[in-house]
């Protein structure tokens, strides 16, 4: 990747985290942690990767996403603001009573979110189901859709993922989120979901496990995506929890709190820092 | 008339679907390995591109059939009522019913009349599971030409629908050539003053013997088919509570949150009215002959007929 747009989507990312920032202390509720660590997943998706068009939401053609681990949504929110889907003033509504961004996505009332999830490990089916009418009607979008690695746990995810290689569904694009941390801690002490690799290899998927904010390494894996023929892809993105500000970064309490007026200060501040040392390269 | 016939609504659907789905290319099929007793089979032997195998894993089917959905086909997602309705309720709620996509869940072998099979398979909670739903649809046919106008019906309506089917082969009762279906509209198939049996699915034609007989003894009792359990048809049903004075339901589904306590909620907020309801009794099924079990849980003409004697005394 150039240099330019490698900058250009780093600023674009701080932008995104702002934004999950602002949202959630204006809630003064939701999950911060999962949507800052999948924060550079949803810039390089939206203002790179997807072919979309934020004037036309509802395009027939248009690649579609699929955020499974639905709580991360101020994470999508944040991101489909700063394309254009939506003022970024909606922002602060989040989660308030008759506001456009609920709490979990709602497909029927934001515009730009394909499909409503929040109960977790449903939102990988309905991809594959719409990875499905796509090769049934012969077009050639893709279908995307993140995972937590906690939310991996669930059974239909694993009812969804041999679904998946059983109909050979090579324009499905997984992405795991595998931050290590889940609501009542480690991942690997909680539910136990390693080799995480080789599972999804077993169900017949074409495996990578990148460095998720790495934009030359999200990159080179959704571009590798596209050349798999014959079965469906995951992109195993490894990530720090609360990625970009000091005192969320791995610690598994700011799964789902908001933070109060100075912490709000003190996590707009490591960002504004993030984003001047990125304006400066 | 229309011929009498005797076919299982299972048979009816699968042989409906696949006469529609020239006429609606849309409409695909998902099955989670029960193809040969839901009869969504008979769809899958003429259409298999359009079929979808999904295993043995509801819960995927559904969410499936909501990523269908959203591209713009039409799902009828099938199973046993207890696997499509049960264990895949969440799904059902969260993947289909909020978003308002256009899935159509369909639930065979509902009720106690699934036989041998035993109480782990006879679903006496879908109804009262689908019509707790916002939005969702409930339908329970009641013979073989019902069902044919429901499945036409359920893809003509934009948005969730429940459809429930059964084993059992009934002998049907809709056979006057002006039958018609409409989405929400209860049938009075037999008109009457003393009091009124609102029934539905597998009971409707138990129900017309019942009243047939009760007429022999002198009680004129008017049978109402509620095809349409979700929404209600409010108006029919108060129409008979005023006229007839006393209502008798009958269903093969739990007394507890099916047809009957749909039309007490009805009656008890329009026009307060004595119902006694016919169905299971909160309680599980199991193992035996279908004819028998329904004999055995009161779900049959003779019975239906007693409990009208009984609430015309009281």
């Amino acid at each position: 990747m150039e240099n330019a747009e490698k900058k250009s989507l780093k600023i674009t990312a701080c932008h995104v985290r702002m934004g999950i920032i602002e949202g959630v202390f204006n809630a003064k509720s939701g999950h911060p942690g999962g949507s800052l660590s999948a924060a550079d997943l949803f810039t390089y998706l939206y203002f790179k990767e997807m072919n979309i068009d934020p004037k036309a939401p509802k395009a027939p053609g248009r690649d579609r996403f699929v955020l499974s681990k639905g709580h991360t949504c101020p994470g999508l929110y944040s991101t489909l603001a700063l394309r254009g889907y939506f003022p970024q003033e909606e922002l602060k509504s989040l989660r308030h009573i008759g506001a456009m961004l609920q709490g979990h996505p709602d497909m029927k009332g934001t515009p730009g979110v394909d499909m409503s999830t929040g109960s977790l490990g449903q939102g990988i089916s309905a991809a594959c189901g719409m990875a499905l009418a796509g090769k049934l009607d012969g077009k050639d979008y893709r279908v995307y859709s993140l995972l937590g690695d906690g939310e991996i746990e669930e059974g239909q995810v694993w009812e969804a993922a041999m679904f998946a290689g059983h109909h050979k569904l090579d324009n499905l694009c997984l992405i795991v989120d595998n931050n290590g941390l889940q609501i009542d801690g480690p991942v690997e002490e909680v539910g136990g979901v390693g080799p995480i690799d080789k599972k999804f290899e077993a169900f017949g998927f074409d495996v990578q496990t990148i460095d998720g904010h790495d934009f030359d390494a999200i990159e080179a894996a959704f571009q590798h995506a596209k050349t798999v023929k014959g079965k469906p892809s995951v992109i195993i993105a490894k990530t720090v929890k609360g990625k970009g500000v000091s005192f969320m970064e791995n610690q598994v309490g700011w799964h789902g709190a908001a933070p109060n007026a100075e912490q709000y200060e003190t996590a707009m501040a490591d960002l504004k820092k993030i984003l001047a040392e990125v304006e400066a390269e | 008339m229309a011929e009498v016939v005797k076919y299982a609504t299972r048979e009816s659907f699968g042989m409906a679907l696949t006469e529609l789905a020239e006429q609606y290319p849309d409409v695909v099929v998902l099955d989670a390995d029960l193809a040969a007793a839901t009869k969504t089979g008979i769809f899958k032997k003429k259409y298999p591109e359009r079929f979808i195998d999904c295993g043995i894993a509801e819960c995927n089917m559904i969410g499936v059939a909501a990523g269908l959905a959203a591209c713009g086909k039409i799902p009828f997602a099938a199973s046993f009522a207890m696997f499509s309705a049960g264990r895949a309720f969440e799904q059902v709620r969260n993947s289909v019913a909020y978003p308002k996509l256009n899935v159509k869940i369909v639930g065979s072998h509902a009720g106690i009349s699934v036989g041998e099979d035993g109480a782990t398979h006879q679903c006496n909670e879908d109804i009262a599971l689908m019509r707790s739903i916002p939005g969702m649809v409930v339908l329970n046919p009641s013979d073989h030409y019902e069902m044919k106008a429901a499945v036409k019906a359920a893809i003509e309506h934009h948005g969730p629908v429940y459809l429930r089917l059964g084993r059992l082969a009934v002998e049907s009762v809709n056979n006057n050539d002006d039958y018609q279906f409409e989405l929400g509209k209860g049938i009075t198939l037999r008109d009457g003053k003393d009091i009124t049996i609102v029934a539905t699915g597998l009971l409707v034609g138990e129900s017309l013997k019942a009243a047939n007989a009760l007429a022999e003894e002198g009680i004129d009792a008017r049978v109402i088919n509620i095809h349409t359990i979700k929404p209600i048809d409010r108006e029919l049903i108060v129409k008979a509570a005023k006229e007839t004075g006393k209502i008798v339901t009958a269903e093969e589904h739990n007394v507890i949150g099916g047809l009957g306590d749909a039309v007490c909620s009805v009656l008890s907020e329009e026009c307060p009215t004595p119902v006694v309801k016919i169905g299971v009794n909160d309680e599980f099924g199991h193992s035996g002959p279908a004819v028998k079990l329904l004999e055995q849980y009161g779900l049959c003409a003779s019975h239906i007929a007693e409990v009208v004697k009984k609430a015309l005394q009281k």
